[in-house]
C-alpha cells in the first residue's frame, strides 16, 4: 500500500520468471533422458534426432572402480546409444532391474543373480570378469591372521573379536551387496550362522552400510578388518592405512556378470540393444580391454577378463546374446 | 584441516577453469531445483491461498499435517516419487524415473508443504485492517486476494527462497529418483556424496562452495526481484 505506483506486476514479473525458469528447466534437463528417446527406436534412427538411452543398474565397488565409465565412452563410440550408468548397492540394482526400471545389471552376486533369473526377469546372463575378493587390515595386524586361509582367518577374527582382543574390529558393508553376500558366504562356510552368531555379537563387528569406497575408509579410521574388491581396493590404496592380509583361497573368487533386464513391457528394440552391451562385454576386444584396465595405473589389471575360459567357473562368457525373451525350458 | 584448505583452492581452481562437467552438473543442479521451486509454487501458493481464504471443517488439522510435512525427510519423499514412476508404479509408462524431470516432481513433492505452510504464514501477517478495507472499497474478491498477495509478497518470497534452499541442497530425493548418472542426472548433491564415497574429499568441498554459490545468486536474484 505504502507504494502505489509498480506495476500491478511484482508479483506478475516475478511468476513470469518463475515460469520462464522453469521453462528453461524443462527443456533443458530434459533432452537427456525425456520418454520421446524411449518410444521404441524402429531401429534406424534419423542422426539428428535425440540418442537412445540405455540404462545400466550396477554396483558400486565396480563403478567406484571407474570400469564402466571407461567401457562407456568405447561402447558409445560404436553406437549410436545414450548408455547411462546408475551405480547402488547389488541389492537395490536388483531391485529396479526387477521393477523393469532398468535396462541392464551388471553385478557379482551368483545367488542374487541366479534367484533373479530363475524369476523370468532377466535373460543373456554372461559372466565376464573376476577378480578375488581380500581380506585388508591393519599393518600391525592385531589378531595375526596374515598368511591364514580366508576361513581360518575369519574364525581367528571372530574369536578375537568377540573374547574383545584390544584393535579386533571387523568392518561389514552391512547393505546386502554382493560383497556383503560375500561375505555371509564365509561366515556361514566357516560355520557361524551369520544372522545369529555373528551380527549384533559385539563391538567387534561394524556394520556400515555403505558403498564399498566408504567402507574402506571406515575400515581405515578405525584400524579394522575388511572384506573387499580387489579393484576398489587397488583404487583406495592410496589414501588407506590398510594391507591386504589374505588374497588367496577359491572362496574369495568374485564373478562379475551382465544380464539383459526382461519385463513383458520391455520393447524388443530396446532388449536387443542391452543383448548389444552384453556382446560387446564379451567380445574379445573389449576383454581385452578389461584386462589392461588400471594396469598402467595400479601396476596391474584390477579385473581378469574370462576371455572365453569361463568353463571352470561354471558360467557362460561365450555364448552369443541373442534370446529378446525367457526361454521356456525351466519352470 | 589441510583438506579443507585443499577444497577451498581447489573450488577456486575448478571455478575459474570452467570445468566442462562442474559447469553441467551446476547447470544442472540449478535448472532442476528452480523448476521444482517454480512447479512447487504455482501448486502452493494457490493452494495456500485457498485454504486461507476459505472456513472449512478440518481447516485447523490440515494445517497441522502440512506443518508436520516440513519434516519430511528427502530419502522419503524420494522413495514415494520413487515407487509412483517406476515401471511397476502408476505413472510408469511415463518413464521418468532416472531422469532431470522425474527429479523436479521430487523435490517440487518435498518442498510444496513448506511453500503451502509459508504462504499461510505470509498471508495471516497481512493485517486485518488491510483486507477489511480492501472489501469495504468494494473489491471484488479476485482483486482483493490480489491486494493481499501483494501485501504479504516479502514473506512469499521469503518462503520461495526457503523451498529453494531445500531442494538445491537435499541429496536424498535426488539420489533415490535421479539415480546420480553422470551426464544425465548427477547433480552438486549427488555429485558431492560421490566424490566423498570415493575418497576425493576436496573436490567434494569445491563442490560444495559452488553450491552455495549459485545458492547465494538466486537468494540475492530473487531479494532483488522482491524489492522492486
Amino acid at each position: 500500500m505504502e507504494r502505489k505506483n509498480p506495476a500491478p506486476g511484482v508479483l506478475c514479473l516475478s511468476i513470469a520468471l518463475v515460469t520462464a525458469l522453469l521453462l528453461a528447466g524443462c527443456t533443458g534437463p530434459i533432452q537427456g533422458g525425456s520418454p520421446a528417446n524411449q518410444v521404441p527406436p524402429g531401429g534406424q534412427n534419423p542422426s539428428a534426432g535425440p540418442k537412445d538411452r540405455l540404462l545400466v543398474a550396477t554396483t558400486t565397488s565396480l563403478s567406484d572402480t571407474g570400469l564402466l565409465d571407461y567401457l562407456e565412452r568405447i561402447f558409445e563410440n560404436n553406437y549410436a546409444i545414450d548408455l547411462q550408468v546408475t551405480s547402488q548397492g547389488t541389492g537395490k540394482a536388483i531391485e529396479i532391474a526387477k521393477r523393469g526400471d532398468c535396462d541392464l545389471l551388471v553385478v557379482h552376486s551368483p545367488a542374487q543373480e541366479e534367484d533373479f533369473m530363475e524369476a523370468g526377469h532377466g535373460i543373456n546372463r554372461r559372466c565376464f570378469a573376476y577378480n578375488y575378493f581380500i581380506v585388508a587390515g591393519p599393518a600391525d595386524d592385531p589378531a595375526g591372521i596374515r598368511g591364514m586361509e580366508p576361513k581360518e582367518a575369519f574364525r581367528t577374527i571372530i574369536g578375537k573379536g568377540k573374547s574383545g582382543t584390544p584393535g579386533v574390529f571387523f568392518v561389514s558393508r552391512g547393505d546386502n551387496s554382493g560383497t556383503h553376500n560375500a561375505e555371509k558366504n564365509i561366515w556361514n562356510a566357516t560355520g557361524y550362522n551369520y544372522t545369529s552368531e555373528v551380527r549384533r555379537s559385539g563391538a567387534w563387528y561394524i556394520e556400515a552400510g555403505r558403498g564399498m569406497g566408504e567402507t574402506l575408509q571406515l575400515a581405515s579410521e578405525k584400524g579394522a578388518y575388511t572384506l573387499t574388491d580387489e579393484g576398489t581396493f587397488l583404487t583406495y590404496r592410496g589414501r588407506l592405512d590398510l594391507v591386504p592380509l589374505i588374497d588367496k583361497g577359491d572362496i574369495l573368487l568374485n564373478i562379475y556378470s551382465v544380464i539383459t533386464v526382461y519385463t513383458e513391457d520391455h520393447p524388443v528394440e530396446k532388449i536387443t540393444m542391452a543383448n548389444n552391451f552384453v556382446n560387446f562385454l564379451i567380445s574379445p576386444e573389449i576383454q581385452a580391454a578389461i584386462g589392461e584396465y588400471g594396469r598402467e595405473k595400479y601396476g596391474k589389471g584390477l579385473f581378469t577378463p574370462m576371455s572365453g575360459g569361463c568353463l571352470r567357473f561354471g558360467c557362460d562368457c561365450t555364448t552369443p546374446a541373442s534370446a529378446t525373451r525367457p526361454s521356456l525350458s525351466f519352470t | 584441516m589441510n583438506e579443507i584448505f585443499d577444497g577451498f583452492v581447489q573450488a577456486f581452481q575448478l571455478i575459474i577453469s570452467l570445468d566442462p562437467e562442474i559447469l553441467e552438473i551446476t547447470a544442472r543442479s540449478l535448472l532442476i531445483s528452480l523448476a521444482a521451486t517454480g512447479v512447487a509454487s504455482l501448486v502452493a501458493i494457490p493452494l495456500g491461498g485457498l485454504i486461507h481464504f476459505r472456513e472449512f471443517g478440518g481447516k485447523r488439522g490440515l494445517i497441522t499435517i502440512i506443518q508436520t510435512l516440513y519434516a519430511l525427510p528427502t530419502v522419503v519423499a524420494g522413495l514415494f516419487v520413487f515407487l509412483i514412476l517406476s515401471r511397476a508404479g502408476p505413472l510408469g509408462f511415463l518413464g521418468l524415473l532416472f531422469t532431470p524431470v522425474g527429479m523436479v516432481i521430487g523435490q517440487a513433492v518435498l518442498i510444496i508443504p513448506v511453500l503451502v505452510g509459508m504462504t499461510l504464514v505470509a498471508l495471516s501477517g497481512v493485517k486485518k485492517a488491510i483486507s477489511d478495507e480492501v472489501q469495504a472499497l468494494g473489491a471484488t474478491s479476485s482483486q482483493a486476494i490480489w491486494t493481499i498477495l501483494k501485501e504479504a509478497r516479502f514473506a512469499l518470497f521469503g518462503g520461495i527462497i526457503l523451498g529453494f534452499g531445500r531442494a538445491i541442497s537435499e541429496v536424498g530425493a535426488a539420489m533415490i529418483i535421479g539415480g546420480n548418472i553422470r551426464g544425465s542426472t548427477r547433480v552438486l548433491t549427488t555429485a558431492i556424496a560421490l566424490e566423498t564415497s570415493m575418497g576425493n574429499v576436496a573436490f567434494s568441498i569445491a563442490l560444495g562452495i559452488i553450491l552455495l554459490c549459485i545458492a547465494m545468486v538466486v537468494t540475492a536474484a530473487l531479494f532483488l526481484i522482491q524489492e522492486r
